[in-house]
């Protein structure tokens, strides 16, 4: 028990619906977990959770040795950082490209105002976005872009763990795989510990090293990826395999691996 | 619109010759000339001078007495709106109750209080003005607080406070501008008011509220002694609302 994040009996409870029930979950550093499961099961309650925004019922979230305290501290948001689902809403459209990203930087003191534009120019290279994008506005992006610069965002503060809830959901199925190539590629280079939400059996394939299934707000199964993929545990794990739908044999070639 | 009578207001010394105070009895309620514009009161004042010098005095007490009120209406609105809970149910509280009252009782009343003339108009606009702005403030916020841009904002450490002002605040003005032009409009017709009922703006300082009851006695004779400041504060109304509808149609373009 050093490093990565772990959840003991996280429980979160709506109006007397219970949205999470007593979640055990560990993610080992420098790994993803790949969190799989239909709508309403409870995948982005956890996420939010464990983001610090939806504050549990009852139960431990630590980010290695430091369990998180129910009011965390500034220091404590800042090591995670989540992705949301859709980019048009989680950049604030009235702030320039410069402002989203060096807000963070000066706000947490990262980096000198010297040397914001330097770090503001590193930080939209490595997401591969222009350093023409600066001075412009969130609206004069497409999607993908934006998803990016969000992505640049998070980075910014250097997380210790990076949540991305449904981040290619939105995107267009041709922009999705740009935008997972670029997740995979920064798993590898920054040696990211991820939570990684996705519906989508293929995008989970591609990105975790562990796969967790869950159903009406429990964690049914949590496996290897290439065990899951190969042969779950669970009757419930095989049934949302199978459902994935397939391209007639020969034409079909998945992204397994970026 | 707007920025004619404002340059009016401003350029108004230079332009006539008269004296807003000077009394010449010689020329008394003389109607409209060449040498007097909108003709004279019945003191012989000119009244296209006074008119504008009225403008001068209450539109700076429109604005100035709109100041305070827009910014702590903003300020609690946010408040309200972004941390809810007891916070909110406090502040919604006080401005319903205030909202209960009819907005002249209570400005005919601390006008009485506080003694007639602009102190009595900004003593009662600190009090109920920033109402109208909590509330709409207030309103967008909530709204604004399910954006997920507020929710990415506090996963990366920003302080409450920060959030606000930073993030949420760009996004509430120019909602809030809008509104302000209408209020404007209100407070110029409550100042207009007191005036006329000669709780106002004390003489002799000119104020389109006291001109219109002035006249009133004269009005068979010389009409244009209250149709004139009625028709300035009809003026000055209809050029804050287009301002208000422009601005509003500028943000939305956006």
């Amino acid at each position: 028990m050093s490093h990565g994040l772990h959840i003991k009996d996280l429980t979160v409870r709506y109006d007397g619906v219970t949205a999470l029930d007593r979640i055990q979950l560990n993610i080992e550093e420098h790994t993803t977990l790949g969190l799989v499961g239909e709508s309403g099961s409870g995948k982005s309650t956890l996420a939010r959770v464990v983001a610090g925004l939806i504050v549990p019922d009852e139960g431990i979230i630590s980010l290695g040795d430091e369990p998180l305290t129910r009011k965390r501290s500034r220091a404590q948001r800042k090591k995670i950082q989540m992705i949301f689902q859709n980019p048009d809403a989680s950049l604030n459209p009235r702030l320039s490209i410069r402002q989203l990203l060096s807000e963070a930087l000066l706000f947490h003191g990262i980096v000198r105002r010297s040397e914001l534009e330097q770090r503001c120019l590193e930080l939209l290279a490595r997401v591969q976005i222009d350093g023409s994008a600066l001075d412009r506005y969130p609206h004069e992006f497409s999607g993908g872009q934006r998803q990016r610069i969000a992505i640049a965002r998070a980075l910014s503060v250097e997380p210790e763990l990076l949540i991305a809830d449904e981040p290619t959901s939105a995107l267009d199925v041709s922009v999705q795989l740009s935008v997972l190539e670029l997740f995979s590629s920064l798993k590898q280079e920054l040696n990211l510990t991820m939570l990684f939400i996705s519906h989508d059996m293929g995008v989970i394939h591609a990105i975790s090293d562990t796969v967790a299934v869950m159903r009406h707000g429990q964690l049914v199964e949590i496996n290897s990826k290439d065990r899951f993929f190969a042969r779950p545990d669970t009757a419930y794990g095989y049934q949302l395999l199978s459902a994935v739908p397939k391209m007639p044999a020969g034409t079909y070639s998945r992204r397994d691996t970026p | 619109m707007l920025a004619i009578l404002v340059l009016l207001a401003i350029l108004i010394p230079v332009i006539s010759p008269y004296d807003p105070s000077a009394q010449d009895l010689r020329a008394f309620l003389q109607p409209p000339s060449a040498d007097h514009w909108l003709g004279t009161d019945q003191l012989g004042r000119d009244l296209f001078t006074r008119l504008i010098y009225a403008a001068r005095t209450d539109l700076s007490i429109m604005v100035l007495a709109e100041i305070i009120p827009f910014c702590t209406g903003i300020f609690l609105g946010m408040l309200a709106g972004y941390y809810g809970k007891w916070m909110d149910n406090i502040i919604s509280l006080v401005t319903d109750t205030f909202i209960a009252f009819p907005f002249y009782l209570i400005v005919i009343i601390v006008a009485f209080a506080s003694g007639a003339g602009q102190r009595g108009i900004f003593i009662t606009f600190m009090l109920v003005g920033w109402i109208v702005f909590a509330r709409v403030t207030r309103g967008v916020t909530v709204s604004l607080r399910q954006q997920e841009w507020v929710a990415s904002a506090q996963t990366l450490g920003l302080s409450g406070i920060r959030i606000m002002f930073r993030h949420i605040l760009p996004n509430v003005l120019p909602q809030a501008v809008v509104v302000l032009m209408t209020d404007m409009v209100g407070l110029l017709v409550a100042i207009v008011t007191l005036g006329y009922l000669g709780i106002g703006i004390a003489p002799p300082t000119p104020d389109w509220g006291t001109m219109i009851s002035d006249g009133q006695s004269f009005i068979t004779t010389a009409w244009w002694l209250s149709a004139m400041p009625g028709l300035a504060v009809v003026y000055t109304g209809i050029a804050l609302s287009l301002v208000g509808d422009g601005l509003a149609d500028l943000w939305r373009r956006r």
